[in-house]
């Protein structure tokens, strides 16, 4: 393999990574609140349908992205809602909303565009083009460095590096802030919140907020970015894979960045079978290469998480003292 | 009163969950601009309408029993098992290796050797992520969900590489030999008074019936059963009266994957009469819901099976006679999740308060 195959890949690497980080990092503010989300997914693909939608009726990208958080919100509110203020259980209600995407948004596609349950394909204003980076043909020649900026950092559409700039926010928000420390507080004990007198369920609620608003990106990205339209089932378990990926970075920003992007590695070589087929040697079946990521997702739980300790009062829900 | 009296949670809890999820689907039929009552009424008349509706609606239910059983047993271990629809599709794999590839006299012994291989290859699917969670803690919902994705793609592979047979265009095995077709209700003596047409509910339906037997009196009647509820319970408590946690987790799963794979005689041997692509159709994910709707009772899983039966015939009737999407099905079974196994103590507080808006309830507490 040679250099700039690499760099393509890498290409690729970046840009399916993206979801998988908006994704993994709107797991990270629920879980820490101590609020499972099994739902990304569900969330996901309600964001992109909307966004596709409305993207391709009005004609603006921005539009569509307002309309996607609009529709995670919708569905987190109702994932609040059952686990927040009516102590229901969190998988079960991550997996009712998940189905409730699932049927929803091709529902609706169809009734709207009559497809089979896609959006018309979108041009123009109505995606999220790729901007070049500035002094890219500048600095293309030097060595090594100039390409990787060229090819992988540059050209990609705002959105990514909107994700990427949410790498080191959520850092800042969560260690350096006074929400930060009492929603990584509420994760862990939220009695002891309550007790110094701040709400548990406005502080929980804001975190499923801000998880909205991630997913909502996340699906938009999807729809008006990565693809041009919403297909059925796009998110294809990618809210899964970020779970999997924030198991694997143990609930911190930073290693969700790297954990993220290195499952959108896994999807970028699924994506290039002669790449795949010059390293290891012989002919991999396609179905083969399209596991591959599910596969890698489930030996990375199994295997390479070390100790992974959850918020410890992740997925229990708060029942204040009388 | 602050609570209800055990009948009204048992019966009264579902029923209004169903009403809920039935509004929301009718308000969901008026915003793309159709008619709730006449697709109302298309679900009932094609689903129990006539002898027909009930042989398809009795189909699914076969399968949504079988699969509705597989959650349950892993919910009572504590275990949440959404592994289902890949189980089901290796049990098809499982079922279709023993049908096509050993000779069989009559169907009653391959029946009973596809039951087997069903339950053998749901198991075997379910047990990898049964280990990783009992020996590595692997999160079992992300690795089930995991490898449902890896079993769709691993039969692909199967069915469009090696079992395809030479010069048949799309993707599945060869046709079953015909001597081992399963007798469908129409042609059993008794039953055929009843069900004059064609229909697709088999003889399996008897074997999801005693499964649900099977299941109860093992929760409920032994050893096993015990360990498996106490451990459900309270891992804890489980583990210091002695109950070794690797063995309930594996055997729950195994018992799970493997009850799940069954469905597969239901649709693979009985129905299709060869291994087709994506042959679960959602079944697996269906036991979800069934197994909530059941209230984690295999008695229940029969009932709520039949429901869930009549709404993916109905449902497939409102695909073909409306301009309803056939999806209706999913988003009434995510609402039917979402209002028995998320929201049922927001179900149980509006129940509590009709309760107490009773002159009855109001007389006691004056008293």
């Amino acid at each position: 393999m040679d250099y700039s195959t690499l760099l393509q890949i890498l290409d690729s690497t970046l840009r399916l990574g993206t979801p998988l980080l908006l994704a993994c990092l709107a797991g990270l503010y629920s879980e820490r609140a101590g609020i499972f989300d099994i739902g990304l997914e569900g969330k996901m693909l309600v964001a992109a349908m909307f966004a596709g939608s409305v993207a391709f009726l009005t004609g603006s990208a921005w539009l569509g992205l307002l309309a996607g958080i609009a529709g995670a919100a919708v569905f987190s509110a109702i994932h609040g809602i059952a686990s927040i203020t009516f102590r229901g259980n969190q998988l079960i209600s991550g997996v009712a909303l998940n189905f409730l995407a699932s049927g929803m948004t091709v529902l609706v596609a169809r009734s709207l565009f009559n497809q089979g349950g896609r959006t018309p394909p979108l041009t123009g204003n109505a995606r999220f083009n790729s901007i070049d980076l500035p002094f890219t043909e500048a600095l293309r020649g030097i060595p090594v460095i100039g390409p990787f900026y060229a090819d992988v950092i540059s050209g990609h559409s705002i959105l990514v590096y909107l994700a990427l700039l949410c790498v080191p926010v959520t850092a800042w928000v969560l260690y350096r802030t006074r929400f930060g420390l009492r929603l990584r507080a509420v994760g862990e004990n939220p009695a002891a919140v309550d007790t110094a007198g701040i709400s548990v369920v406005r502080l929980r609620y804001s975190a499923v907020a801000i998880t909205a608003v991630l997913c909502g990106l996340a699906g938009a990205y999807m729809a008006t970015a990565l693809q041009a339209g919403f297909g059925r089932e796009m998110t294809a378990g990618r809210g899964y894979i970020a779970l999997a990926a924030l198991i694997f970075a143990k609930w911190r920003p930073w290693a969700a960045l790297w954990a993220t992007m290195l499952f959108g590695f896994f999807q970028a070589l699924a994506l290039r079978p002669d790449v795949v087929e010059a390293v290891v040697g012989f002919k991999v079946p396609v179905p083969a290469l399209d596991a591959l990521p599910y596969v890698l997702t489930v030996l990375v739980l199994a295997g390479f998480v070390g100790k992974a300790v959850p918020p410890k009062a992740g997925g229990e829900p708060y029942i204040k003292e009388r | 009163m602050t609570s209800l009296p055990r009948w009204a949670d048992v019966i009264l809890v579902p029923l209004v969950s169903l009403l809920l999820a039935g509004i929301i689907s009718a308000l969901v039929i008026l915003g793309i601009g159709e008619s709730p009552v006449e697709a109302f009424n298309v679900v009932v008349e094609g689903a129990v309408g006539s002898a027909y509706g009930w042989g398809y609606t009795l189909y699914y239910t076969t399968s949504f029993i079988f699969t509705g059983l597989a959650v349950i047993v892993a919910f009572h271990a504590g275990q949440f098992n959404i592994g289902g629809e890949g189980q089901a599709q290796l049990g098809g794999l499982g079922v279709a290796l023993v049908c096509l590839f050993l000779p069989w006299p009559h169907w009653t012994i391959a029946l009973l050797a596809a039951t087997f291989g069903a339950a053998l290859f749901g198991a075997a699917w379910a047990a990898i992520p049964a280990y990783l969670q009992a020996k590595r803690g692997s999160h079992i919902v992300i690795t089930t969900i995991m490898f449902n994705y890896i079993a769709a793609a691993f039969l692909v592979y199967l069915l469009v590489d090696v079992l395809r047979p030479v010069g048949q265009m799309d993707p599945a095995t060869a046709r079953f030999p015909e001597q081992i077709a399963l007798p469908t209700l129409d042609q059993i003596p008794g039953f055929n008074l009843i069900f004059q047409k064609a229909v697709p509910v088999n003889v399996t339906l008897f074997i999801a019936l005693f499964m649900a037997w099977v299941v109860w009196a093992l929760l409920w009647r032994t050893r096993l059963g015990y360990e498996i509820r106490a451990f459900g319970k309270s891992e804890s408590a489980a583990r210091y009266a002695g109950i070794n946690p690797f063995k309930i987790t594996m055997v729950s799963m195994l018992i799970s994957g493997g009850l799940a794979g069954m469905m597969a005689i239901n649709n693979v041997m009985g129905e299709a009469e060869r291994l087709l692509q994506n042959s679960a159709s959602g079944a697996g994910f269906i036991g979800i819901a069934v197994a909530l709707m059941g209230r984690n009772h295999p008695f229940g899983v029969i009932l709520a099976a039949v429901l869930f039966g009549f709404l993916f015939q109905g449902g497939a009737e409102l695909g073909l006679w409306t301009r309803i999407p056939i999806e209706l099905r999913t988003v009434v079974q995510g609402l039917v999740i979402l209002f028995t196994g998320a929201l049922d103590y927001m179900v149980r507080l509006i129940l509590l308060w009709f309760w107490n808006l009773a002159p009855r309830s109001t007389k006691a507490k004056v008293a």
